[in-house]
């Protein structure tokens, strides 16, 4: 920890060689509430995401997992420290700046994959090009190809409800996937699926996050997860303790909530 | 374009027709607003119509009549002097006599109603009866000689060309039928000639209500007007349009039945603005997790309100058809009618842009409600 009192666990990150930088968060702050019920959620957290990695942050419910994912995403704007994605930094940009710059470079895949029920497989992973500008017979194309991809392509006139959970959370993949986003950001996409589903999304995760353009994070409580992750990260309390980066078979965890007990401790 | 709308075309039309019971809801929001206000502002038109019928189809361009006439059933007489007069001011074409009183019309098997008989000589080109379809103008030359118009023939108690009734003491024998010449005042009106007229009304000779001018070819009807001002201190020369405007705000403001009316279009506007806009923030409301979501992906806020105004439009558009079949069948019914209610291209026009208006005014709650979203409740589903 630095003596500003901030993580800098991941800095400088143990990337593979050859991959780069697509996300970088420094000293990321984020307080909820106001007044006597202010708190912080997020107390100085530095985290880079690497292309052609997929990262996993584990941590206990209320440790600031869901917070870092949303500011991540610029779905939420941090009270103090910087983000910068794909080279553009976030730092006073106004909320339209901040949706075209997800548009552009962010990927979401849901915990209750947040299709639109009236709309089909096909429909629902075409409006994501469509709330980018691109539509035509070319969106019809690669939303086609996207759900190919992730092996629904004969499912494209199915709606929602017609489909089983696995299958649904392959089309918000497909979704998420369509706009070629820098950073895929998945929040707990396995929890609500069994476990042959759970492990099919995994799998699918972990061959987009082999595209050397692109980083996937996925927040999880899912062990069943891990064997499928280049790295683990761990938050508790709004700081991440710990990074095992298992792509070079390294145990890198460091237990920095237990040395801040044990110091506190001491 | 059609590209350009599709998906948010898409996701307004699905989102409208997903919940059938609010789309009814809504349809029947819209259909109440859009059959009020056709057929107030209908009633309206067909008022106006009716007002400044006698006026419009009179040939004079300049009318002189007693002063603080305040439209045209309630003249007061003048002196029959200042025809001639009128007559001898250069520009003049013609100035024709025109009597207009209220009186009782006895029916023939008994009881009475009020009538507004009109005395002018058709020869004079004043003011004559039109749309006659039976009998004809000529035959007011006829003894004791009126035309009515069928639309009162229950009011007055007969039913047949020939048939006889009484106004005051002389009995008058009705030799044709006008159709569609209605009253605003609800008293029918009686078409003879000026003299059978003054004999009807108990008026002197040398009385009469109006002075019609017809200028001249290329006369100023100001300076026509001025010297007509000058020659006869004790009348009051309007113009056509200005003795228009004079009735028609006597009859629809001055004694608020034109007020009625207009309220009671502004009130099915608001009445319909407030259920659709009750119907689409509830349905905005309901579809919020997918507007936060198309807010997590990315979308502009302009997107976004591009889906709930395609709604609104949605909803309009149908509103409106279904609203316009009502409305017309209410236009058709009410035909025979001493009031009945206009539709025209215009007023159709306008319903429907008040419809947009209304539906997209509407959709104005439903916006502020998705622009208060909190993107991150995608995260808490």
């Amino acid at each position: 920890m630095s003596a500003d009192g901030t993580n800098t666990l991941t800095e400088p990150s143990l990337a593979p060689a050859g991959s780069h930088v697509v996300l970088d968060a420094r000293n990321i702050v984020k307080e909820l509430g106001h007044g006597a019920r202010k708190t912080r959620a997020l107390k100085g957290v530095n985290l880079t995401l690497n292309a052609g990695e997929l990262t996993l942050l584990m941590g206990p419910s209320g440790s600031g997992k869901t917070t870092l994912l949303s500011i991540l995403g610029c779905i939420l704007t941090p009270t103090e420290g910087t983000l910068t994605i794909a080279s553009h930094p976030t730092a006073g940009l106004s909320p339209e700046a901040l949706a075209g710059l997800r548009r552009r470079h962010v990927g979401f895949i849901f915990q209750s994959y947040n299709l639109f029920p009236t709309l089909t497989a096909e429909e629902n992973v075409r409006i994501a090009l469509d709330v980018r500008g691109e539509r035509g017979s070319d969106a019809v194309v690669r939303a086609q190809r996207a759900l190919q991809q992730v092996g629904l392509r004969h499912k494209l006139k199915s709606y929602p409800a017609n489909l089983s959970g696995g299958e649904q959370q392959r089309v918000a993949v497909a979704r998420a996937l369509v706009g070629a986003p820098s950073v895929m950001l998945a929040d707990e996409p396995t929890a609500a699926l069994d476990s042959e589903n759970g492990v099919a999304v995994m799998q699918l995760l972990s061959e987009i996050a082999k595209d050397t353009s692109r980083a996937v994070l996925a927040v999880t409580h899912d062990p069943r997860t891990i064997p499928f992750a280049n790295r683990v990260l761990r938050i508790e309390d709004g700081l991440i303790v710990g990074e095992e980066r298992r792509a070079e078979g390294v145990e890198t965890v460091h237990q920095l909530a237990r040395n801040r007990k044990r110091k506190a401790n001491a | 374009m059609v590209n350009y709308a599709a998906m948010t075309f898409t996701l307004a039309f699905r989102n409208l027709f997903h919940d059938r019971i609010r789309l009814a809801v809504t349809m029947v929001g819209i259909l109440f607003s859009i059959v009020l206000v056709a057929v107030q502002l209908g009633l309206y038109l067909g008022a106006r119509n009716i007002i400044v019928s006698m006026i419009e189809r009179s040939e004079g361009d300049l009318w002189v009549m007693a002063y603080a006439t305040k439209n045209f059933e309630e003249g007061q007489p003048i002196n029959a002097r200042e025809r001639f007069t009128a007559l001898s001011i250069p520009g003049v074409a013609k100035a024709v006599p025109l009597i207009v009183s209220f009186t009782d019309w006895r029916k023939p098997s008994g009881g009475s109603t009020l009538v507004v008989v009109i005395g002018s000589d058709a020869e004079d080109g004043g003011l004559r009866p039109w749309n006659v379809v039976e009998g004809d103008v000529s035959g007011l030359g006829a003894r004791d000689a009126v035309i009515i118009d069928k639309t009162y023939l229950t009011d007055l108690g007969v039913s047949n060309v020939g048939d006889t009734a009484q106004i005051g003491a002389s009995r008058v024998r009705v030799s044709g039928f006008t159709d569609g010449i209605r009253s605003f005042t609800v008293s029918p009106y009686v078409f003879t000639t000026t003299n059978r007229a003054r004999a009807l009304l108990d008026m002197p000779a040398d009385m009469i209500t109006y002075v019609l001018i017809k200028l001249e070819p290329g006369a100023d009807a100001e300076a026509v007007r001025a010297i007509l001002r000058d020659k006869l201190p004790d009348s009051e020369v309007l113009t056509k349009a200005e003795f228009r405007d004079r009735s028609l705000n006597h009859w629809l403001f001055a004694t608020g039945a034109g007020v009625a009316l207009i309220g009671g279009a502004i009130l099915g506007l608001v009445v319909g603005t407030v259920i659709v806009a009750q119907t689409l923030y509830s349905s905005t409301k309901d579809h919020i997790n997918e507007f936060a979501t198309l807010r997590a992906l990315g979308s502009s806020s302009g997107y976004i309100h591009r889906v709930i105004l395609a709604q609104a439009a949605l909803s309009a558009v149908l509103g409106y058809a279904l609203g316009m079949v009502i409305a017309l069948t209410v236009v058709y019914l009410s035909e025979r009618t001493a009031l009945p209610i206009v539709m025209t291209p215009s007023l159709a026009a306008l319903l429907l842009a008040l419809t947009v208006a209304m539906c997209a005014v509407s959709a104005l709650s439903a916006i502020g409600k998705v622009m208060r979203i909190d993107p991150a409740v995608v995260f808490n589903r």
